[in-house]
């Protein structure tokens, strides 16, 4: 294995390979963390829904988890990126083909981020879900108003309690964001295929871009490890005492 | 916004959709079987209290559960000509053609995850079922193979057929090496027609009532099959 090609200059655009490796990187970050804000916040709303005794708010979350998550998110990319601007009003569509900066990205990281928000949802429910009943009925016994129940009660234990199946989602949206490549986001993996293209170095380029993926898993598992500690619930079994 | 949707297209593709369906329900089932298979082989080896067996396993499933989907396909369809190549002696020995690479990269990928599904099915065995095996004086492999993995399997049946649907959905990747599934089909009759819209919402659509139907089926499996406690 010889590294020396990373420090060559790249066929185009200036700089050397070693700098599209960082961009790579850099679009990857940004794709999964801007992807990771909308699943959250939106999968947080979806999975209240869901555990909600109001029927309508259940429906309409029950069919966004199951319309998205029965989707491969190939064709959520397919459908952000060239649908979307044919569906919406023609100005904003036009908009969005001309004038709207990054297009690519933006329609990566609605695509990861509202697919991965039907599995955010799905774990935000299963945390509610798992709190006795009897906490509740407690919780409303003292005088909470539901809303208070949920966000005193419900949402600080249930997001504690899925701290490890949230971590889990988190790494996935990380390796989900190479999918953004087939729309032409030019995130790690996609650099990769491109040096490899370039160069013929492509089991060193594999190799690297495979490394930077672990080492991105390996630093959210102990990142998430420490959250875990922190914020342990006292009690559960799996917390230790 | 429907007003000059042309279903006409969809049904002019159907023919050559169908292909591509079967392209993908084949790999799915092959990659299933082949992943299922070496998936229970890593489990045990991950099992194993033996270092020098279960440290290669569960390098080998950490390795390939932090590693995305695509760059394991691009992997794979630079390393197997290479490997072809080198194991056969013969420099300009042919490639196994598009479709063995995927099926090798979509098997090794998904036993890892497979792996771990079957691993927490045999964890889930209770030990006094192994203790009473040996009791009766079967071996190692008796024991796993007779008492231990049917057990575990009928309570991983639909976790295993969760996992396929996933893989289903997963299949639509191999659109980044051109070939032609449902997914690289639509979008082939797509450019070639120039109607994006339409056949990629059609795609979805596909996708959504197959994944659909097949998780209702799994749940309602699920309901059946659930021993009695």
């Amino acid at each position: 294995m010889d590294f020396g090609f990373l420090s060559q200059p790249a066929f185009s655009g200036g700089g050397t390979y070693f700098d599209w490796v960082i961009t790579g990187i850099k679009w990857t970050m940004l794709v999964s963390l801007c992807a990771w804000v909308i699943a959250f916040t939106v999968g947080s709303v979806l999975g209240v829904m869901r555990t909600t005794k109001v029927v309508w708010l259940k429906g309409l979350a029950t069919v966004y988890v199951e319309l998205f998550r029965n989707i491969p998110l190939l064709v959520h990319m397919f459908i952000w990126y060239f649908v979307m601007p044919e569906l919406v009003p023609k100005s904003l569509g036009l908009w969005m083909k001309q004038g709207m900066p990054m297009p690519e990205f933006w329609s990566a990281v609605f695509a990861l981020g509202f697919y991965t928000a039907s599995r955010v949802a799905e774990q935000v429910r299963s945390g509610i879900e798992s709190i006795p009943r009897g906490q509740t009925h407690a919780a409303l016994a003292t005088g909470l108003t539901m809303p208070q129940v949920y966000r005193y009660l419900l949402l600080p234990m249930g997001y504690r309690i899925v701290v490890p199946p949230l971590t889990s989602e988190f790494l996935t949206i990380f390796k989900n964001s190479s999918v953004a490549l087939t729309i032409g986001v030019l995130e790690l993996t996609a650099q990769a295929r491109t040096i490899s293209e370039y160069t013929f170095r492509t089991f060193e380029i594999f190799t690297l871009a495979t490394v930077v993926y672990v080492v991105i898993t390996l630093a959210v598992v102990v990142i998430m490890q420490f959250v875990e500690t922190k914020i342990r619930v006292p009690g559960y079994i799996g917390t230790g005492r | 916004m429907f007003s000059d949707f042309d279903f006409d297209v969809i049904q002019r593709a159907l023919p050559y959709m169908g292909q591509g369906m079967m392209f993908s329900l084949g790999l799915t089932a092959l990659a299933m079987i082949g992943g299922i298979v070496l998936g229970t082989v890593l489990a045990l080896m991950r099992l194993s209290s033996i270092k020098a067996i279960s440290l290669p396993a569960s390098g080998y499933v950490n390795l390939l559960r932090s590693t995305p989907l695509i760059l394991v396909i691009f992997w794979f369809y630079f390393l197997v000509p290479i490997a072809i190549k080198h194991f056969s002696g013969d420099s300009y020995a042919q490639g196994i053609g598009p479709f063995h690479s995927a099926l090798i990269a979509f098997t090794l990928f998904e036993a890892a995850y497979y792996c771990e599904i079957i691993r927490a099915g045999i964890q889930s065995v209770p030990a006094g079922q192994i203790n009473a095996a040996y009791a009766l004086g079967l071996n190692y492999w008796q024991a796993t193979i007779q008492v231990v993995l049917p057990q575990a399997f009928r309570n991983m049946v639909p976790i295993l057929l969760t996992q396929g649907i996933i893989l289903f959905q997963d299949t639509s990747l191999v659109y980044v090496v051109g070939l032609t599934d449902f997914m690289g089909a639509a979008s082939k009759v797509a450019q070639r027609d120039g109607r994006l819209v339409e056949m990629y919402l059609f795609a979805a659509l596909v996708y959504f009532v197959l994944c659909f139907i097949a998780s209702l089926i799994v749940k309602r499996l699920q309901m059946r099959i659930t021993p009695p406690r």
